[in-house]
């Protein structure tokens, strides 16, 4: 089996998000960036499907230089190789056009993504990507399995989820429950420095949309503390003052 | 020109979420002064579609095909480009919804039309701009995004826009999409829990954390989620220690909710478990430890142990609805 693995790198969850050019560009000034915590879920499970000599598992990040601690983790976890198009990743049909043109002759049997990266929050590439290279792409699955030359897996829907068979080759978006993260160990991270990462420069693809302001939300009020004993005070509040009963 | 929204039934039934991406469509068609069509795949009956009518579409057109019977990206997708290609749609509206996260990208390569995912208000259209806003990084701020392509698709956040009702008097069309794709995927099993309020939609959510102690008092908070017609969810946490189902955990690597109103209780309020819940309109947490982190967050909070205030609160919230 040949795998990709599609990561991202993004902005720490404890980080303090801030602006700068008149909030329109994200200030990265002192920011920790990690490997999409999703993205590590689907490197985990490619991992695991790739285990004792079953195929390979190839990272692949569209973004510039900065991200290299991000794409060696991928690789001190267990990914085989990685590939860096070195480009900004402008939006997400770009970063799919970008993955799509390097994958399109290259017979990957399974394409995996994260169900979205937690910086934009948009979990497009996968399905995008399922487009560009027509292959079938299912989006926030909650597990896998193979079955012979197809995938089965778990959909979420809304109150329930579904049982759904993909053929082979597919894009898959994987959330929590696809595979325990996998943490590298001091051999992987030994491995790391020396495993093969190429880099390659972008094609021609385009933006379809770009952000052009940040703002913030508006700030909540001071909290209103009730002792123990005001349950109905506060059911009083909560239709009268916030009207959400 | 036309606003084409697609709309999801569930079982020949339309949600709360299909009647919020009619309303949010019909607005952005009347400050273009153009139609509003609705688009739905299913066997909803006459009756249930016209209520569509009710929040403005002006035309709802309705796929049966046996080749849509269960659901796949890409043939909605291919289904909803055609119906948007027949009405010469040029911006196009779904929910933000599990189903919606795989048909939006989709449609946007089939109709190379840009996305916003997951839209928290209308479009700005002043000076031949189109920009939206929607939650960025994990609901801490927001990004507002332009699309520059001619043709344009928005997903629209669940519990981000209110319901409104514009009557209008609805033709209904059967529409059948050529769909000249190969079927890929199979759906082998659909399973429901059809007695709860599904969690990405629900209007008020009742969460609980480390803080319940165990699974044995869950029913505590059970019996108040009921009270108030809520769905539960949990943290992190208690759903790793087999407490609750991996479903209902909300924050960064789980759930993301935005619901009217929000009880965390015995929750601590890390920042992962607030990425997930930080844009509910009301917080209310009930926690023992006055310093914890969710006070910082919570419009209103009652400090005390959870396993005594539950069932008083459950009471009073009886007593309030009679
Ligand atoms: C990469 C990463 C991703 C993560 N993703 C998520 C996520 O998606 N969602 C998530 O929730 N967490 C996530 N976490 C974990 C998160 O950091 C916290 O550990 C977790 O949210 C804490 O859960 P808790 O509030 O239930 O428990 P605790 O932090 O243990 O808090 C329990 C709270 O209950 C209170 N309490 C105790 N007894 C009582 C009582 N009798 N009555 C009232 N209050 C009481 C305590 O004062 C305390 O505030 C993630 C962590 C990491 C590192
Ligand atoms: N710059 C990138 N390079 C490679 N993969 C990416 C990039 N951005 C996003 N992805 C992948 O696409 C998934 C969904 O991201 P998004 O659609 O941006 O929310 C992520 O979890 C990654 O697997």
């Amino acid at each position: 089996m040949k795998l990709l693995v599609c990561i991202s790198n993004v902005p720490d969850t404890t980080t303090k998000v801030t602006f700068t050019d008149n909030n329109t560009q994200f200030n990265t000034a002192g920011v920790q960036f990690i490997l999409n915590p999703y993205d590590e879920i689907a490197l985990s499970k490619a991992i695991e499907l790739t285990e004792g000599g079953k195929g390979t598992v190839t990272v692949i990040h569209v973004g510039e230089a900065s991200s290299e601690p991000t794409i060696r983790k991928a690789l001190a976890i267990g990914a085989d190789d990685a590939v860096r198009i070195n480009t900004y990743p402008h939006d997400a049909f770009f970063v799919a056009s970008q993955i799509a043109d390097y994958a399109r002759d290259k017979n990957f049997d399974l394409i995996l993504t994260g169900r979205e990266s937690i910086d934009y929050n948009n979990a497009l590439v996968a399905g995008m990507l399922g487009e560009l290279l027509s292959l079938p792409s299912v989006s926030i699955i909650k597990k896998l399995k193979i079955d012979g030359t197809a995938i089965e897996v778990e959909r979420e829907i809304e109150g329930g989820k579904e049982i759904i068979t993909v053929d082979l080759p597919a894009v898959a978006g994987c959330s929590e429950g696809v595979a325990e993260a996998k943490i590298p160990n001091m051999r992987g991270i030994m491995s790391a420095r020396t495993k093969p990462l190429e880099i390659i420069e972008a094609t021609a693809s385009e933006k379809l949309t770009h952000v052009v302001e940040y703002t913030n939300p508006a700030p909540r009020g001071a909290v209103t503390l009730l002792s123990a004993g005001e349950t109905e005070k506060l059911v009083e509040l909560l239709h009268t003052e916030a009207k959400v009963i | 020109m036309a606003v084409l929204v697609y709309i999801e039934q569930v079982e020949g039934q339309f949600k709360k979420s299909a009647f919020e991406t009619v309303s949010y469509a019909k607005e952005i068609a009347k400050v273009l002064n153009t139609q509003t069509i609705a688009f739905t795949i299913g066997n909803a009956s006459d009756d249930v579609l016209k209520t569509l009518g009710i929040y403005g579409a002006d035309k709802i057109l309705t796929a049966k095909n046996e080749e849509l019977k269960s659901f796949s990206n890409a043939a909605y997708a291919s289904a909803i480009a055609e119906a948007a290609n027949q009405e010469n749609a040029d911006i196009i509206i779904l929910s933000n919804s599990f189903s919606g996260k795989g048909l939006t990208p989709t449609l946007s390569v089939k109709l190379n039309a840009g996305v916003v995912a997951g839209a928290v208000e209308l479009p700005r259209m002043e000076g031949g701009k189109f920009i939206v806003k929607k939650f960025a990084f994990s609901g801490k701020v927001f990004a507002s995004v332009e699309v520059s392509t001619a043709k344009k698709i928005i997903s629209l956040n669940p519990n981000s826009y209110s319901i409104i009702e514009s009557a209008t008097s609805p033709t209904i069309e059967v529409f059948n999409p050529q769909l000249n794709i190969e079927l890929k995927t199979r759906v082998k099993e659909v399973i429901r829990s059809t007695d709860k309020v599904p969690l990405p939609e629900a209007e008020i959510v009742v969460s609980g954390g480390r803080g319940l102690k165990g699974p044995e008092n869950w029913n505590i908070l059970e019996d108040l989620a009921e009270a108030l017609g809520a769905a539960t969810a949990c943290s992190k946490p208690v759903s790793d220690a087999g407490w609750r189902p991996h479903e209902e955990h909300v924050g960064q690597t789980g759930i993301v909710i935005s619901p009217n109103l929000y009880l965390a209780v015995g929750i601590s309020g890390a920042i992962q478990h607030l990425a997930g819940v930080s844009s509910s309109k009301t917080i209310v947490a009930i926690n023992k430890d006055p310093e914890a982190p969710i006070f910082k967050v919570a419009n209103y909070g009652i400090v005390g142990d959870a396993l005594e205030i539950l069932p008083k609160l459950t009471q009073a919230i009886k007593a309030f609805k009679g």
